[in-house]
Formats: C-alpha cells, structure tokens, sequence
C-alpha cells in the first residue's frame, strides 16, 4: 500500500531528526561553554537520542502536516495521490501517534485528526518525468508565529532584506525554538516569496545555495545571527541559527518582497518518492 | 546548585529560587495553554476543577496515546509562554506559583509570589520521561487534546529558574 509508505514518511520525520541536523546541533553543544545554553542542548542531543528508535514523536507539536509534491506528469497515480496523502495523515495521528492539531477558525473546534478545510497542506507542482517525490514538513506552530513578510523598496535592496531579518529574529527571540533554521524567500511576489522561504527548508543544515553571490549572502546572515547571542531556547550563548537558507525569484521592477520562514532546531522532514511501477523510496 | 522541590509550592520555596538555577519538580502539575487559561478565569475559583493555592501550570499540549487504563504522554514539551502573558496577573491571583514553559515571559507579575521555570522547547520526547502518570483530565472534549487541562504526575523534572521572584531573568 501507498499510503504505508507515506504513513512511514511522517513517522521518520516526526521522530528522527536528519542527521545534518544533529550534527549541528552536537557541534553547537561542543562549542557552548555557557552553562544554561548547555542545559538546553543536552536536552535537546538527549531529546533526539530518544526519538531515533522511531517510537516517539521529539516534538510533542507535530505540527501541521505540510506536504510538497512534485508530480512528474507521467505518473499513473496522479489522480490518487491527493486522497492517499489525506489517508496517510489521518492514519499517522491515530498510529504514530500525532498531536491532533486542525482547529476549527470559526468555532475552534479540533478535528482531532490532523485534517480538515485546507489541511493537510499540499503544495503542488507539475515536472517531466513519471515518478512523484513527496516532501513532508511536519511545521510546528511556535516557530509559524515568528513568520514574517516584508514589501521592501527597491532602494533597500539586500541590505534591507539583512536588516528585516536580523531585526525579526531579535524581536522573536526565545520563541521559535533556536537554534533555529531561517528560510528567506526574496522576490515573486508576497505570496510566492514565503512558498519560496517555507520550501527553503528542506534544504540540508550546510548545502549553501548554488548561486555564489546568493551563498556568500546566507553565510553573512548567519554570522550576523550568531553574534546577537540570544542562544538556545532565548537563553543566551553562541548559538542562535543553525542555518540560514534563501531562495529567489524575479521580482516585479516597484517590488523587493523578502518572506522570511523560522522552523525550530526540530527541523524535521522526510521524503518519498512514488515511482510509476508502485515502487516507493523513503528517505531523510 | 541543584534543588529538589515538591508541589504544590509554598512562598517560601519560590522565594527561596534564584534565576539560573537547577530544579527537579516532584508531585502534580496542569497543562494549560490558551483556550484552558480563558476557560480558568472566566470561572468562579470554587468551580476550578483543581485547587490553584500553590500550583505549577506546565504550558504545554501533549502528544497522548489513549491505553486501556486511561492515557498516557507520549512527548510533552512546552509551548511558547508569551502567549499567556496576558493571563499571567490573573492566574497568579489565584495562587498559581510556579509556570512552566519556554521563551520567557513579562517579569514584573512573577515578582514577590512566583517563578517561572524554562523546560527546553522541542525536547517532548525527554520531557515525557519526568512524567510519570496522567491523574486526570478536563475539558478534553470541549478543548481537544492540545488545549485540554492535563493533571500530571512528575519525577525529578528537570527545569532552570529562568525568571526569578525578585524580577531576575535569564532570557535576552
């Protein structure tokens, strides 16, 4: 069954962090002499050890169950694939277990199982080929709420796009969880810039974006961020992003749209791929 | 540097915390976030289903696996307590002690009658090893899982004084 193996997906996201990830996290903590930033991450090593046997969810905020579908247009599951993913979701909250986390906007009620008008997210794109490669980004609600989006001028250009986002990690603090990963989406649109910044990431702790000048921009922020010493958890200490991620498109010529996407140090994800003989491929 | 307490707290055990220092929780707490904070003081105390006097509120909504024998905490982290900051005076009023959460929270209510006590966000997985039996819970149709008021038995939890009573705070 397909959905198994999507049911699997979130069950490895939820409950072992990538190893990119723990690495640096383990490396933060050899780094930290501050004796709460300590604290903090050898919870957080401990916390992850817990998870690794696949049997408990790291994060009690499982989050919202995003998905990112590219669907290679020969596929002969296209037609399926939406139906298995809202399966696959409500199977996960009952089986993994997940928090039950779709809330009612009007009467506040909860679904209690993690779908509902709109959940779980999937965001769709069409490519060439025959196989579908599902992303799954279980998106936790603490680091959501320090999402931020800015209709920059032109004239601020990307030392604006710097100052936006050191600013917002400042007022954000404790909050969403640092370390944190940053995702920054620049240019497309209000819209698309924070598809781009919330896809960003998936992108692995370390991968620079190929782009040079882009690369050279992350590392600066990053650097920028770690200065500001607000640490793990707002505590205090070296450590306040683990990465930093952008990814652009071209922006209309009155606009500079900057998203910027926090996703806490539980910078979960996993993925699968459908290929067109029903063969499926999971992986981190 | 390490201190052993038990709830439910009395004045002078939160007098006697300083910021940055170690604790381990014993004894009962409440998981409260948002919609249970509203629904707590919008009731008459002597219609609470739990006594406030000396309590610890743990924000927090757990992930519960439901057993034979009633439930049982799966992962079980806090959530972002600035959201409850602007609940913080009333339930302090009622003689809520202690809070336990993450990020921090405004310092000037803690001070002379309670502490705030940090847990690291995201580890659920090892805070649900302190947590050793769900007593009871209220309001769990009404709110869901996440918002419902969780009564929970805790060892040894490990937490940091992260704001103190006398209007000290670890977070920058």
């Amino acid at each position: 069954m397909l959905v198994d193996a999507i049911v699997e997906a979130i069950r490895l996201a939820v409950t072992r962090i990538p190893d990119d990830v723990v690495s640096a996290l383990s490396e933060a903590h050899a780094r930290e002499d501050n004796e709460v930033a300590r604290f903090n991450l050898e919870n957080i090593l401990r916390a992850m050890e817990i998870g690794k046997d696949g049997l408990v969810p790291v994060c009690q905020d499982t989050g919202t169950v995003t998905f990112f579908v590219e669907a290679g247009v020969g596929s002969p599951f296209l037609g399926e694939v939406k139906g298995w993913l809202v399966e696959a979701t409500k199977r996960a909250t009952e089986e993994i277990p997940l928090r039950p986390n779709a809330v009612d906007v009007l009467i506040g009620r909860n679904s209690g199982n993690n779908t509902g008008k709109g959940v779980p997210v999937i965001h769709w794109e069409l490519v060439q080929g025959d196989a579908i490669r599902i992303a799954v980004l279980p998106k936790g609600g603490g680091s959501e709420n320090c999402s931020a989006l800015a209709m920059l001028t032109p004239s601020e250009g990307w030392d604006g796009v710097k100052r936006f986002v050191v600013e917002r990690v400042k007022e954000c603090g404790g909050k969403p969880c640092p370390p944190v990963i940053l995702g920054i989406g620049v240019g497309g649109g209000a819209d698309y810039s924070l598809l781009l910044a919330k896809k960003a990431l998936l992108r692995r702790v370390g991968e620079r974006n190929p782009e040079r000048r882009i690369a050279k921009i992350e590392e600066e922020v990053l650097e920028e961020i770690n200065a500001l010493g607000i640490g793990p958890m707002g505590m205090g200490g070296k450590t306040t992003a683990l990465d930093v991620k952008i990814e652009v498109a071209h922006r209309h010529p009155a606009s500079f749209p900057v998203a910027l996407v926090f996703q806490c140090w539980a910078n979960r994800r996993a993925f699968v791929e459908i290929k067109p003989d029903g063969g499926v491929e999971v992986w981190q | 540097m390490a201190v052993k307490l038990r709830t439910p707290l009395s004045e002078a055990d939160v007098l006697g915390l300083k910021a940055g220092e170690v604790v381990y929780l014993s004894g009962r707490i409440y998981t409260a976030r948002d919609s249970a904070h509203r629904k707590i003081l919008s009731l008459p105390s002597e219609e609470l289903p739990f006594d406030p006097e000396g309590a610890v509120i743990y924000h927090c909504g757990p992930v519960v696996r439901k057993t034979e024998m009633g439930y049982e905490i799966v992962s079980a982290g806090p959530t972002t307590s600035a959201r409850m900051n602007r609940y913080l005076d009333g339930i302090l009023r009622l003689g809520v002690r202690g809070i336990i959460g993450k990020g921090g929270m405004d310092v000037e209510p803690f001070k002379r009658r309670a502490v705030y006590f940090a847990f690291t966000g995201g580890a659920g997985s090892l805070a649900a090893k302190s947590i050793k039996r769900v007593e009871a819970v209220h309001w769990l149709e009404e709110l869901g899982v996440p918002e419902a008021v969780w009564v929970l038995e805790v060892r040894d939890f490990p937490l940091i004084v992260a704001i103190d009573a006398y209007g000290n705070s670890l977070y920058r």
